[in-house]
């Protein structure tokens, strides 16, 4: 490909014209926003919400305008921010996992068979996909609720062996069952694509060298579908950390996660600083495990080719 | 005036020169060959042709006229790719259609110029045929086509019979010198195989790391290699290091490891000079030790392996002075593998003008 | 992958066995759902009777009507922005390979959604002084489908002989010409795929237009979200098994025109 630093002046107006708006539009309405929250979470909040000035007003009390690290203070002052974020990090990695051992056999399944039926496979799994999230997320209201065949059948076979009633709905049990259904698909597909381009040579070959079935399964197929395993879960547990939609919908009050702290912060106290602070303790929790998932990729491939 | 004239040409890729001093005149008509190993630059050189890629030094002309800053659209040069490059979305007819399109034609001669060149290349049935419908061999000269239908001053072709197998590959090497004279059209091709080159070309020029070697007719690049990388890289050879002794009046006696020889040599060449002995295999001939020609040269050693081909058969000679050798002889007596079996003692004859002496 | 050997083995049978609950998994909760549209109660309880009531009931309600135009107009206004400026994109990072706009365009997609929603409703009132309505949406939506588009028509170009564009050029044709005769015709599939997906995504969407919407507007999400939290009436029901209807349509289109493109690849 050409040499961008050596084109002609077309070469660079064709190649400005192209990159120009999106990145024009993204700068505007992705960038700069994000910048505008890290600012945010250095500023007062408004007297009605929203955030105070940032400069004060002359002769105005301290809190009315100007940069404070009061936001991050008050976040680490009381544990309870904490405790959600803790808790936030649990049901992210416990939904991964579980959507993990869940997909794992399909994905198999899907790469392994003809391949007609295959892409037919495939599509069965992303149809789901197709209804709102939302709907996905009601239907287990349905399906946990306390008048569902469900909660009936259970109830009564606990009633057999005299533990009390439970609750499934309006749980953690709730929440993490929706979070998984929600991402399923998620992990599903990263592994099969993976999945499918495993050559079937190998397996040929530690079969003639001795290798049974789950010794083959873990030792050949397991290390390289890591790739995939890493993919799906970056498309499990970074969505899940930040959902407030499930728990809200699902879960009890004892449930909420971080992103029903920030929609609370938000639309509820109007505490736009805290909110923005919030959100980007979050954006470096995630950043944060990105960089490790990419740290563990990285050493393992390292590993391989020593 | 030579139709294109590169000069000086200089083209670096950060600390790495893919071309350095480039000179070349290439004449209108001609089927000129751009020969030598991968990474030479003869690639680089090609595209610096066609437009996608500038000089850093030096400077492109053709009819004349300096190429620089003229985009690769606007140049009356077209290449084909050695991927052939055929719009998978267009028929064999809208693809070789498609120069004439950018050129604005109108639509009638569109279609007689198309269907005069679908004929030459004979492929007039796939007209309405799919680019994913046809052979490999079909593609390229579909690729060849749209080269050519809009009679371009130049075309390039880059490696286009890489990826053919070998007897197709002979074939379209025939198809490829009748389809240019028929034309006219000068021709600059690429290769790295050097038996195509020689084959092909009207003339060729050998490109090292970056630079010409040696320009020339295929006969004289094969019979008078300047220098020691040329004689290897061109069809097969046996080097031996020597010194000049004598630098007599036609001829020059050496002194290699194996003993004297003599051999020709250029003119200015005084004695103690160093340099390399050089004598194609089908230059020698074997015969049993009690034996002689009568040739100026004569080595004595045995027969250590062969390598059978059907036409000829490759001797793989031990000298007695330690050297190993390589004579060729054509297996003129049908029936008949070899002639000498391994461990037979032979002797090795060459008349003096049969070898050469290289420069250091 | 090699067929399977004829010898059933007790293995392969367990992984059907696992992959048909999985898919039951998948499917049984939508099922409940569109079976409950057509149920003749209140309650979401049991099966009384067959009925076409509440679907009646949904075409009444002006409030899910209005919601419904809206969804549509937003979906339809931003998947064309998105398209268009993903495409760009999406060759763009084909082409010149620059750093930082695969930052851009990408993060948006890779990152928890409640992030994206909140820092564009700072924004937006904050520096733009813009009420929150249709505008905002549509600005919302346009930034998180740009990525989608970007990827599809990135894999679509990656996957194609790059030769063929240069032989458009030495033949004669302007760049211009060359993206109007060769580049566009070979993309357009990955192009609409990405149209459709960037459709989808909106009439989807919820989390983003839950924090963008303001007071004023309601998309078909929103509505469902406080009929979900306020009042359960089986008319839920009925309006998640037309959205499901609409999208799955949708998504086989989708599928139909780049089935590469939702592999999710590594």
């Amino acid at each position: 490909m050409m040499d961008a630093a050596r084109g002609t002046a077309q070469q660079r107006l064709t190649r400005w014209t192209v990159t120009g708006p999106p990145f024009a539009f993204l700068l505007a309405f992705f960038a700069a926003p994000s910048l505008i929250m890290v600012l945010a979470s250095f500023r007062y909040p408004g007297e009605y919400g929203g955030l105070a000035p940032l400069v004060a007003a002359p002769g105005a009390a301290v809190q009315d305008g100007g940069l404070t690290l009061e936001n991050y203070r008050f976040f680490f002052s009381d544990l309870i921010y904490c405790e959600i974020f803790v808790r936030s990090l649990a049901i992210a990695f416990a939904s991964t996992l579980i959507c993990l051992a869940l997909a794992y056999p399909l994905a198999l399944l899907i790469a392994r068979s003809p391949k007609k039926r295959r892409d037919f496979m495939v599509l069965m799994v992303i149809l789901p996909f197709a209804s709102n999230f939302l709907i996905r997320v009601y239907a287990w209201m349905i399906i946990l609720g306390p008048e569902s065949g469900l909660s009936a059948v259970l109830n009564q076979a606990l009633a057999l062996i005299g533990v009390a009633p439970v609750r499934l709905l309006f749980s953690s049990f709730a929440v993490l069952v929706g979070m998984v259904y929600v991402h399923l698909p998620f992990m599903v597909l990263p592994l099969y694509t993976n999945l499918e381009k495993h050559d079937p040579a190998l397996l040929e070959a530690a079969q003639d060298l001795g290798a049974g079935a789950w010794t083959r399964f873990w030792r050949i197929t397991f290390p390289l579908s890591l790739p995939g395993i890493f993919s799906g879960a970056a498309l499990v547990f970074i969505p899940v950390l930040g959902m407030f939609a499930i728990p809200d919908i699902l879960g009890g009050t004892g449930d909420i996660l971080v992103g029903n702290l920030i929609k609370e912060q938000f639309l509820g106290t109007r505490d736009w600083p805290f909110g923005s602070t919030l959100s980007i303790m979050l954006t470096l929790v995630v950043l944060a495990c990105a960089a490790g998932a990419a740290a563990v990729a990285r050493r393992g491939a390292h590993s391989d080719y020593a | 005036m030579p139709l294109l004239e590169i000069r000086n040409v200089t083209r670096r890729f950060g600390d790495f020169a893919a071309l350095e001093g480039v000179s070349l005149d290439i004449e209108a008509g001609e089927f000129f060959t751009l020969l030598g190993p991968s990474g030479c630059g003869k690639t680089t050189l090609l595209r610096l042709i066609a437009g996608f890629d500038e000089p850093d030094e030096g400077e492109l002309l053709l009819d004349g006229k300096p190429l620089a800053g003229i985009a690769p659209e606007r140049r009356p040069v077209h290449t084909v790719f050695q991927s052939y490059a055929l719009f998978p979305h267009m028929t064999v007819a809208r693809n070789v259609a498609f120069p004439l399109l950018m050129a604005g034609k109108p639509k009638h001669e569109t279609s007689a110029r198309v269907h005069a060149v679908l004929d030459a290349v004979r492929l007039t049935d796939k007209a309405h045929a799919y680019p994913h419908e046809l052979s490999g061999g079909q593609k390229q000269r579909v690729a060849l086509a749209r080269g050519l239908v809009n009679r371009p001053r130049v075309l390039l072709l880059d490696e286009p019979l890489g990826a053919l197998d070998a007897k197709l590959r002979i074939e379209m090497q025939i198809d490829l010198i009748k389809l240019q004279k028929e034309v006219g059209i000068t021709f600059v091709f690429v290769t790295h195989a050097q038996h195509e080159a020689l084959a092909l070309s009207h003339r060729i020029a050998v490109m090292n790391a970056g630079r010409i070697e040696q320009v020339d007719e295929p006969d004289h690049l094969y019979g008078a290699p300047k220098n020691r990388f040329v004689a290897d890289f061109i069809g097969s050879i046996n080097l031996f290091a020597c010194e000049v002794l004598e630098a007599g009046a036609a001829r020059l006696r050496l002194r290699t490891e194996l003993g004297e020889i003599v051999a020709p040599g250029p003119d200015h060449v005084a004695a103690g000079a160093k340099g390399a002995f050089a004598l194609r295999p089908e230059q020698a001939r074997i015969v049993a030790p009690h034996e002689s020609l009568g040739l100026d040269n004569r080595l004595g050693g045995r027969v250590y392996d062969f390598l059978y081909t059907g036409d000829v058969t490759t001797y793989l000679i031990d000298l007695d002075g330690g050297a190993r050798f390589k004579a060729l002889l054509a297996n003129s007596a049908p029936g008949r593998a070899k002639f000498f079996d391994v461990g037979d003692a032979v002797a090795v004859e060459w008349s003096a003008a049969a070898g050469l002496f290289l420069a250091e | 992958m090699p067929r399977r050997s004829r010898r059933r083995r007790p293995a392969a049978l367990v992984q059907w066995a696992a992959a048909a609950a999985v898919y039951a998994f998948l499917y049984l909760p939508l099922t409940i759902v569109v079976a409950y549209s057509f149920n003749d109660s209140r309650l979401n309880a049991e099966w009384v009777g067959f009925t076409l009531d509440w679907y009646r009931v949904l075409l009444a309600d002006s409030d899910m009507r209005r919601a419904a135009a809206n969804s549509l107009f937003i979906a339809s206004a931003a998947s064309l922005v998105a398209t268009v400026l993903g495409t760009m994109a999406g060759i763009a990072m084909h082409r010149y390979r620059p750093r930082l706009l695969p930052l851009l365009v990408i993060t948006p997609v890779a990152m928890p959604e409640v992030l994206l929603g909140v820092s564009l409703l700072l924004f937006f009132v904050q520096v733009l002084n813009l009420t929150l309505g249709l505008v905002s949406v549509l600005l919302a939506h346009v930034t998180f489908s740009i990525g989608f588009v970007a990827i599809v028509v990135r894999a679509r170009l990656a996957g194609m002989d790059e030769s063929i564009f240069e032989a458009a050029r030495d033949l004669g044709a302007t760049p211009w010409q060359g993206f109007r005769l060769v580049t566009f015709p070979l993309i357009l599939p990955a192009v609409l795929a990405g149209a459709l997906m960037a459709f989808t995504l909106s009439i989807d969407d919820f989390v983003i237009t839950f924090f963008t919407a303001g007071v004023g507007v309601a998309t078909l999400p929103l509505q469902i979200y406080s009929m979900i939290k306020i009042a359960v009436t089986p008319e839920v029901n009925a309006v998640s098994t037309l959205l499901m209807l609409l999208t799955l349509t949708l998504i086989l289109l989708a599928s139909r025109l780049a089935p590469d493109a939702l592999k999710l690849d590594a």
